[in-house]
């Protein structure tokens, strides 16, 4: 998170209402300040119907704001004769992929979009070498993709975005149908963008994957309730109860040793720094 | 065997391949076995791929074996006679995101969908909406709400409501909690348990979820390329690593946590399933 000049997305009380002007209109967003800086890796977490989706949507101009403002790279999401750049620089991966994959057969899905935008062959084809190998699904570049199954379509559904070379990669859950190594190859993936300079948002329900974000940022009815490293919010255990969330498993361990065992750490984060501290702590560890 | 021991569903040596006899056929199951008896909650786990979904669409004859057979209490649904619509009955499916799928304008009707089509009267259907919306936990006055104005985990919980308004015998989801909420998620699995306990009940649920098969699960079968791999308690189905691992597959973070330990030389135990036992194993280590 950084101060508002050198932020790519910025968004100011942004207040979003579904069914304005109706008899039961409902408040999603009631007043977001939220800057995101080139490079930043941002994880969303809140309750089922707190506004993740709605906010994200807002970042690409899917959804113009009711009030307030939006802009990405300057740009407001209002100002429809930037559309195109805004599209461009922001690329969606949505929970469910079957909505986001076009083409019946893998590499002409990832090809759809830079191919719409007129990249030559040459190009065209190294984007989408690169693109399907970073998701690992260069081998089935020639599967149909609606024989693909869940986990998989949801890579191809990023291949797909990151073929159009955005700055920023907004993720709505997309993890949340993967098996185990699906999630960690997505993780990685990720992880990769992320040291290579992309700026990542991603909306989870699981809190060992937002404790891996440089920061969270926590929605509660439409409004931001917490925000900051993952080691600042997991410290919150009960106000994070509150609000319908939780801390990853680890954290859970650590504080519940930590009633046991005086000066044991309740700040860890991961499977492997409980580990570390439980070791470092093992007075004679033997076998 | 005896009545008592005849397990609800049993799948023999099944078969299935999608788009046979074209260039893009694909083997999904590979003589896959599989039983469930009344009172057990079974989780079936396996990569991405692995025939999961394919083989939960035949528990209730949405796919007709190929080559194999399942039976369920005592239909052969390889016979083009068989009793379907019995079975899916006794069986309900409840697929992946079933809140996509709820389609009425108020949340009553939707779940009054599957008792309608089966014929019942109109008191009859009446209860088993109020009794299939207490049994996920949603208060009977919701049914009158306009169904999207739910949230996401209610409208899951909706969903669920409207399968065991049918009152099947057997409930078969596909990655229930995915998408829930932490708190949603636990509401979910607490009606699921409970919902089980009922005499002659059973549950069949697919997850990549390690840790909602180590909280409700009484057997799990780990699948990988169509075949079954493994099976047994949790306890002896995430003992073993050696399988899992190479398959794309973990074990519960609690688990995870006491074998990293063990690793690194701690005589720790490694049996623990949820976050509780594992903090009491770690610190019978740090007091010993």
């Amino acid at each position: 998170m950084s101060s508002v000049e050198e932020s790519l997305i910025r968004t100011v009380g942004l207040h979003y209402t579904y069914q304005a002007g109706t008899r039961s209109p409902v408040a999603a967003l009631r007043g977001i300040d939220l800057c995101i800086a080139p490079g930043d890796y941002v994880a969303l977490v809140g309750a089922n119907g707190s506004g993740k989706s709605t906010l994200l949507r807002h970042l690409n101009a899917l959804l113009l704001p009711s009030a307030g403002d939006v802009r990405v790279a300057g740009w407001s999401t209002r100002d429809s004769t930037h559309l195109r750049e805004i599209r461009s620089i922001v690329g969606m991966v949505f929970q469910e992929p079957d909505s986001q994959i076009v083409a019946s057969v893998v590499e002409e899905d990832v090809a759809f979009g830079p191919e719409n935008l007129g990249i030559q062959e040459d190009e065209l084809s190294e984007r989408v070498d690169w693109a399907l190998r970073t998701v690992d699904l260069s081998e089935l570049r020639h599967r149909a993709s609606h024989m693909l199954s869940a986990g998989q379509k949801q890579r191809l559904a990023i291949a797909s975005t990151l073929a159009m070379r955005p700055r920023c990669l907004v993720l709505d859950e997309a993890t949340s149908m993967l098996d185990p190594a699906g999630r960690r190859q997505v993780l990685e993936t990720i992880r990769t963008l992320h040291h290579d300079g992309m700026t990542i948002v991603t909306a989870t329900h699981n809190m060992s994957e937002a404790a891996e974000a440089t920061s969270v940022v926590v929605l509660a009815e439409g409004c931001i309730a917490m925000q900051g490293t993952p080691r600042e919010v997991f410290a919150r255990e009960d106000e994070l109860r509150a609000l319908r969330l939780d801390t990853p498993p680890a954290a859970r361990m650590a504080h519940i040793v930590a009633v046991q065992i005086a000066g044991f750490p309740t700040d860890v984060l991961s499977v492997g720094e409980l580990a570390e501290a439980v070791a470092a702590r093992c007075a004679v560890p033997r076998g | 065997m005896n009545q008592r021991e005849a397990p609800i569903i049993a799948v023999q040596d099944l078969w299935h391949t999608y788009l046979a006899g074209t260039p893009l056929e694909t083997q999904s199951l590979r003589g896959v076995q599989l039983e469930v008896f009344a009172g057990e909650a079974v989780g079936i786990i396996g990569p991405t791929g692995s025939g999961k979904s394919t083989l939960l669409q035949h528990l209730n004859g949405l796919l007709r074996p190929q080559r194999g057979e399942v039976y369920v209490r005592g239909n052969a649904l390889s016979r083009r006679d068989a009793a379907v619509r019995g079975v899916r009955q006794s069986v309900g499916l409840v697929f992946q995101s079933p809140e996509d799928q709820l389609f009425e304008r108020y949340a009553g009707d939707d779940v009054a969908f599957g008792p309608r089509n089966f014929g019942l009267s109109a008191d009859e259907v009446r209860e088993r909406v109020r009794s299939a919306m207490e049994a996920v936990g949603l208060p009977f006055s919701c049914k009158d709400r306009l169904t999207w104005e739910l949230s996401h985990g209610q409208r899951r919980l909706l969903a669920l409501a409207g399968v065991l308004a049918v009152d099947p015998l057997v409930l078969v989801l596909d990655e229930p909690t995915a998408g829930l909420d932490p708190q949603g998620r636990r509401a979910l699995l607490r009606v699921l348990s409970a919902w089980r306990k009922a005499p002659g009940r059973a549950l069949v649920l697919a997850s990549h979820n390690m840790e909602d098969i180590a909280e409700i699960c009484t057997r799990v079968y780990v699948l990988s390329h169509g075949h079954v791999l493994l099976q047994g308690t949790p306890r002896e189905v995430f003992a073993r690593d050696d399988v899992l691992a190479p398959n794309g597959l973990t074990v519960p973070a609690a688990m995870a946590i006491l074998l990293l330990l063990k690793a690194r030389g701690c005589q720790v135990p490694t049996a623990a399933l949820t976050v509780e036992e594992a903090a009491s194993a770690i610190e019978a280590v740090l007091h010993g």
